[in-house]
């Protein structure tokens, strides 16, 4: 996985490692001013012999005062050092601030754009393995998270162990025995520790889970609402959702109470040091030559102010390393979901030197089977022979779950067959390049979209440099001029994201007119006129007939009346085409056509 | 749906894809924040706390006072043992016999910290997630009651996340940020008690400090949650093109335009990789800075304590009145322990600024949903079960008797009168307006007897579905009047009102549950045998049969496992298990192929046999047989009579019958 994210980092690497390289430097800087603080605390309070010798980093320079009143001059020494070193740190933490910013964002950067180029590339059957929601939170959320952890990463994840080190490090030089202390209660509070993040992370992950459903109690509710009051089950709805909060409310109690007692922890380490440095330490100041002290050397009282520093510095560092820890543990979750994204690879790419050209409109399906799963056993779509020339009309009719839709997609190559072979103006459509082909294969599919934008710039998706007066004569085609026209704004009225501010007809015939606009050779139509109303319908085809001759054109629909006039009817049922024929043929031998025209022509004959 | 985002608002009239420099922003940010009323959501949710945790709540302040003062003490521990203890013994003044006794003091002072600590920190954990949980069932039941008005005007995305985001950001203030903030403030106080007990001189010093870190934080931190509200609204635009992208995913396919998308997507996924590198490099910074101008102010006490203490300058302190002994490098010593966790308390105050700005907006939105005003419901008729006596008059009854009443009580002589339940629906001069001043209903009048069937047809927007969210009480009328069984509907309990409709809804919700619940939800009573007849019933039996677990089969996220047919079925049958008097069907039957629609149709008739029936149908084989049809243009009715009747009056009915008029 880490592998995978690395990846994109890309141009901030320099930035990934400067980041962590400040941070050590800031860190030296902040361990060393206890030092050097000690150092003057030692030359104020003189040593044993009442000389105030001038020493730095613990070391003697050989300088010294017997009287602290002439040692000002040393005095003004090491408060320039100080100054100057808390000044570098201060310098060094702004830059390394500023490195982590710029080498997070650009990964979070790099990582949706890698994300975003990906999906882009995807297939169809890609997409279908996925929820749409599922892909926007990996964009969204999963992106944050990561980049968040990687902040900690380069920052937190460097300063805490390094920190540690440093701090026992400088401990052991004022006092290996106190050093060895510290040691020892730091193994201790991590052993302390260790248990409870994890037996928490336990209990959140089975929280999280519960929260699934407790927002699903919302969501239901949300959407039913009319369902909720219109059978009166206000108190029901409250109940669910009453029982799933409990729920949540006594598992969080329990993980957060786990998760109460790592202060209290720290705070008995802590105590507990100073207490024994306390005792300890006034021993060895003191130090009347007991073996103890012999043992374990002498301290001065300069020395006790480091070491109290020291302390709390290894403390924090312990702490802030445990929660870098849990944090990016929790950010695991996000990354995998990331990475399953981009180690997709595309199940259909263009091939290589493509045909750029498509001769016609010709369509061909030669013994096609087609299955979701590309499982033989389990075909949406069995054995399909089928030839459409060039202009034709074919009409295609079938229930609901017949693969009407699944045999039109073969044509764009939307998904690729399992068995056989489609081809288009007489080539298979694997080996056509996927732009150029899909450019002469226009569809309207069943689950059209519009994008924010205004409508020019949605009936521009079909043709990029399309003029203002193709867009009109594609809008006229699709009957969807009247109604532009209509609109205080005309073609700059803006589409709300999904289209929500145009009715389901009008949607409708927008994207047909998107479809229409690229002059393509195949048309296809999948159930796209399902919201016009039967006149409009009609008007749509005729206008279609008339301008667009040579292309061939498919319709999808659910009333009999959208292709009785088709060169060709296609029945399809349970996968297979059962019959083919004009509408005078169909009457005559298939059952499901006349049935289907029967049920919806029934009430005008009887009438008529 | 692309959030707000949470935390900061822009200020209003500002367009967030035009944002202005910094500099005006901040400007019009101070001006909003100026002339909004102050806002008491956060008071709030703190009397909720109050309220349901006061004696724990009240411990928690106790011990988190004792544990900050206790801690603020640990330098005066370490100062006293210098100066009381080690100087006297290294200068030959004393020894250290009183040592242990001294430090098993101070070891029973820390017990004393670490137990109230501990005491704390468990009861927050409690309060938090029990309060969260009384505000969450609060959200519920306040949202249980609001009128349908409500749910049209907010998107679901929305609502959801008042449970999620909102009440999250609460989790974090009430359990981290007010502990947190108290801890720092008592910790600040008796902090600085003790640098005034140690030396009145070195205080001047940490006062410079202090103003430096408030000085910068408050730059650094304002430039911060400014660039924030830029970030946030970066994120917002990112975040909504990824979603309408891969809502239309295929489409982009189809149109072979992702080459375009990605160009589209890279300009504002640049736009925000800069907004956020901005606002993490002042929040990143803002800690190095806080912590080091710490490390500037202990170097400072150094330097000047030394410079006082190598010039011989005597110290000013409590400590030097109450004990004249006290040296000025013990003082020193103790002064620079405690000044460090002084500024650490600071810069922790300065953390929880940003979870502050989330709660407040959090709590805001939590509570303007529950201030909304909840649905009207002072209606007093409500529906019994009854039985009828051997002198015809009716009487409430205890047990389950297939008759139901309106027990109607009268406020002028306090007596009681009983109507059977009928399904008898007048409506008299009806006017409705969903927004006040735009009329949707004109007039609307109409009579549907028991048993009759009333169809309503017209074009999208003309109020049909408008008619039956009246009778169901979804709205309440401006004008008019609605009377059922001749009882004002005004004065009949809403719940009553509903359980005696049966309602199929133009849009099919199904709930997470097996297909038995999913039927039984109609009536929660039915016995398994009453939810297979009403599944028959509606024609939905067969396929549940074909499902591997029959009845037993789980539906999951609105049924998405069943096809559209399937669905609607189901949710008729829901309908026919509830078994009321009168029906209304609202375009049951809009997406699906005719040959499932023949099934549905033949599931409802044998549904609408006996009962009055109020049906919308864009299809009008489906309303053909109906005993009055009305067509609707506009909000008014324009025709109304049999079939027969309006393809006599050559009207509109009759050109939409004979295709010569659209519906849109």
């Amino acid at each position: 996985m880490l592998k995978t994210l690395a990846k994109s980092i890309r141009e901030y690497k320099l930035q990934s490692i400067l980041s962590p390289v400040f941070v050590a430097i800031e860190v030296f800087l902040e361990v060393m001013i206890p030092m050097i603080c000690s150092d003057l605390i030692n030359f104020l309070q003189g040593d044993l012999f009442g000389a105030h010798s001038f020493m730095l980093f613990g070391m003697p320079t050989g300088a010294f005062v017997a009287n602290v009143g002439e040692g000002i001059g040393f005095v003004l020494a090491y408060s320039g050092i100080l100054i100057a070193m808390a000044g570098l740190s201060l310098t060094f933490g702004i830059l390394s601030g500023r490195a982590c910013a710029k080498a997070s964002a650009g990964f979070a950067k790099n990582l949706r754009e890698d994300l975003f180029y990906k999906i882009q590339n995807f297939s169809f059957e890609n997409i279908d393995t996925y929820l749409t929601s599922s892909l926007v939170t990996r964009l969204t959320t999963d992106v944050t998270n990561i980049q968040n952890a990687y902040m900690m990463l380069i920052r937190g994840a460097i300063r805490s162990p390094l920190m540690f080190v440093a701090a026992l490090a400088l401990a052991f030089t004022k006092s290996w025995f106190i050093a060895l202390i510290y040691l020892g209660m730091a193994i201790l509070l991590v052993a302390l520790m260790a248990i409870l993040p994890s037996r928490a992370m336990r209990i959140f992950r089975r929280v999280f889970k519960k929260y699934d459903k407790l927002n699903l109690r919302v969501q239901e509710d949300v959407r039913g609402a009319r369902v909720v009051k219109a059978f009166v089950r206000e108190d029901f709805e409250t109940e669910k959702f009453d029982n799933a909060a409990e729920d949540i409310r006594k598992d969080f109690t329990k993980a957060e109470t786990i998760l109460a007692f790592t202060s209290p922890i720290v705070n008995i380490i802590m105590y507990g040091i100073i207490i024994m440095i306390c005792a300890f330490a006034s021993i060895m100041i003191v130090n009347t030559g007991s073996d103890f002290v012999g043992a374990v050397g002498s301290l001065q009282i300069g020395d006790l102010t480091a070491l109290v520093q020291y302390a709390m510095m290894i403390l924090m560092s312990m702490m802030m390393l445990i929660m870098t820890f849990v944090m990016i543990t929790m950010s695991i979750e996000s990354g995998n979901r990331i990475v399953q994204v981009l180690n997709t690879e595309s199940t259909l790419t263009s091939p290589d030197g493509g045909l750029t050209e498509v001769a016609s409109g010709d369509i061909e399906f030669e013994n096609v089977s087609f299955s979701y799963a590309g499982d033989e056993n389990k075909c949406a779509l069995m054995d399909v022979n089928l030839k459409i020339n060039a202009g034709e009309t074919v009409g295609v009719l079938g229930a609901t779950g017949s693969s009407k839709s699944t045999l039109v997609q073969l044509i764009p190559r939307l998904y690729d067959v399992t068995k056989g072979s489609v081809k288009v103006g007489g080539v298979d459509v694997r080996q056509y390049d996927l732009d150029a082909l899909r450019g002469e294969v226009a569809m309207v599919l069943q689950k059209n979209v519009l994008f924010s934008g205004t409508i020019k710039e949605n009936i521009r998706w079909g043709k990029p440099d399309a003029t203002d007066e193709e867009i009109v004569e594609a809008c006229r085609l699709a009957q969807a001029d009247e109604f532009i026209s209509s609109f205080p704004d005309g073609y700059d009225t803006y589409i709300e994201q999904g289209g929500t501010n145009v009715s389901g007809g009008q949607r409708q015939r927008l994207c047909i007119a998107r479809a229409l606009i690229a002059n393509p050779k195949i048309i296809i139509f999948d159930d796209s006129t399902s919201a016009v109303d039967t006149k409009t319908d009609a008007l749509i085809r005729k206008s279609m007939a008339e301008s667009l001759p040579n292309a061939t054109k498919i319709i999808i629909a659910q009333r009999t009346a959208s292709v009785e006039e088709a060169d060709k009817i296609l029945i399809l049922d349970n996968g297979k085409v059962v019959n083919v024929g004009t509408h005078a043929e169909l009457m005559e031998t298939s059952d499901i056509y006349r049935e289907a025209y029967n049920i919806q022509n029934k009430k005008e004959d009887e009438n008529a | 749906m692309p959030r707000k985002p949470a935390g900061m608002e822009l200020p209003e009239g500002v367009d967030p894809n035009n944002l202005p420099d910094l500099k005006t922003l901040r400007k019009m940010m101070k001006e909003q924040r100026k002339n909004t009323p102050k806002d008491k959501s956060l008071s709030r949710v703190m009397k909720y706390v109050w309220s349901n945790y006061k004696v724990s709540f009240i411990v928690v302040l106790v011990c988190i006072v004792i544990t900050a003062v206790i801690s603020a003490l640990t330098s005066v521990v370490l100062q006293n043992l210098i100066s009381a203890y080690i100087q006297p013994a290294v200068e030959g003044r004393g020894n250290l016999d009183g040592l242990p006794a001294y430090l098993a003091l101070c070891g029973a002072m820390f017990c004393v910290a670490i137990a109230s600590g501990a005491t704390f920190n468990v009861l927050m954990a409690r309060i938090s997630q029990g309060t969260l949980n009384i505000i969450r069932k609060d959200m519920f039941r306040k949202m249980q009651k609001l009128p349908i008005s409500y749910f049209d005007r907010k998107q679901s995305g929305e609502i959801m996340s008042l449970y999620t985001n909102d009440v999250d950001a609460l989790r974090q203030y009430i359990s981290q940020t007010v502990p947190q903030l108290i801890n720092s403030s008592v910790m600040i106080l008796a902090s600085v008690v003790v640098m005034i007990y140690y030396s009145l001189y070195l205080i001047l010093v940490v006062a410079i400090g202090i103003v430096a870190m408030f000085l910068v934080a408050g730059k650094i931190g304002g430039a911060s949650s400014r660039y924030f509200v830029v970030q946030q609204n970066a994120l917002g635009k990112v975040n909504g093109y990824i979603e309408e992208s891969m809502h239309g995913q295929k489409v982009i396919k189809v149109f072979c335009h992702e080459k375009q998308a990605k160009s589209d997507f890279d300009e504002r996924n640049v736009a925000l990789q800069n907004a956020a590198t901005s606002a993490n490099t002042y929040a990143n910074i803002l800690m190095p800075i806080m912590g080091n101008i710490g490390n500037i102010l202990y170097v400072l006490l150094a330097v000047v304590g030394s410079i006082m203490i190598a010039l011989g300058a005597s110290n000013f302190g409590l400590s030097n009145l109450i004990n004249p002994e006290t040296t000025f490098l013990s003082i020193l010593i103790g002064f620079l322990t405690i000044v460090k966790s002084f500024t650490q308390s600071i810069s922790g105050i300065s953390q929880q600024i940003n979870f502050i700005a989330l709660a407040r907006s959090g709590s805001r939105r939590v509570f303007e949903m529950m201030d909304t005003t909840p649905a009207e419901d002072d209606g007093y008729v409500k529906l019994v079960r009854a039985k009828k006596n051997p002198d015809g008059s009716i009487t409430e009854s205890k047990t389950h008797t297939g008759l139901w009443a309106w027990k109607h009580p009268h406020k002028a002589d306090g007596t009681i009168t009983y109507t059977e339940l009928a399904g008898d629906i007048e409506m008299h001069e009806v006017d409705f307006a969903y927004v006040p001043g735009k009329t949707v209903l004109h007039d609307i009048t109409l009579y549907a007897k028991p048993g009759q069937k009333i169809a309503f047809v017209g074009s999208t927007g003309a109020g049909k579905t408008t008619i039956i969210n009246l009778i169901s009480r979804f709205y309440d009328i401006e004008d008019g009047k609605i009377r059922y069984d001749g009882i004002n509907i005004n004065k009949i309990k809403k719940s009553s009102l509903r359980d005696s409709l049966g309602v199929v809804l133009q849009e099919t919700n199904l709930f997470t549950g097996t297909i038995r619940e999913n039927i039984r939800y109609g009536n929660l009573e039915a016995t398994d045998e009453e939810v297979i007849e009403a599944a028959k019933l509606a024609n939905a039996h067969d396929f549940i049969m074909r499902l591997p677990d029959g009845y037993d089969t789980m539906l999951e996220s609105d049924g998405a496992n069943l096809s559209q047919g399937q669905r609607q079925l189901l949710s008729i049958a829901r309908t026919a298990c509830e078994n009321a008097p009168v029906l209304i069907l609202d375009e049951a039957t809009s997406s699906i192929d005719t040959r499932t629609e023949a099934l549905v149709n033949r599931g409802m008739d044998k549904l609408m046999a006996g009962r009055t029936v109020f049906v919308i149908a864009h299809r009008l084989s489906t309303v053909m047989n109906s005993d009055v049809i009305m067509v609707l243009d506009h909000g008014r009715i324009i025709e109304r009579g049999t079939h027969d009747e309006l393809i006599a009056k050559q009207g509109t009915y009759y050109r939409l019958y004979t295709g010569a008029f659209e519906l849109e």
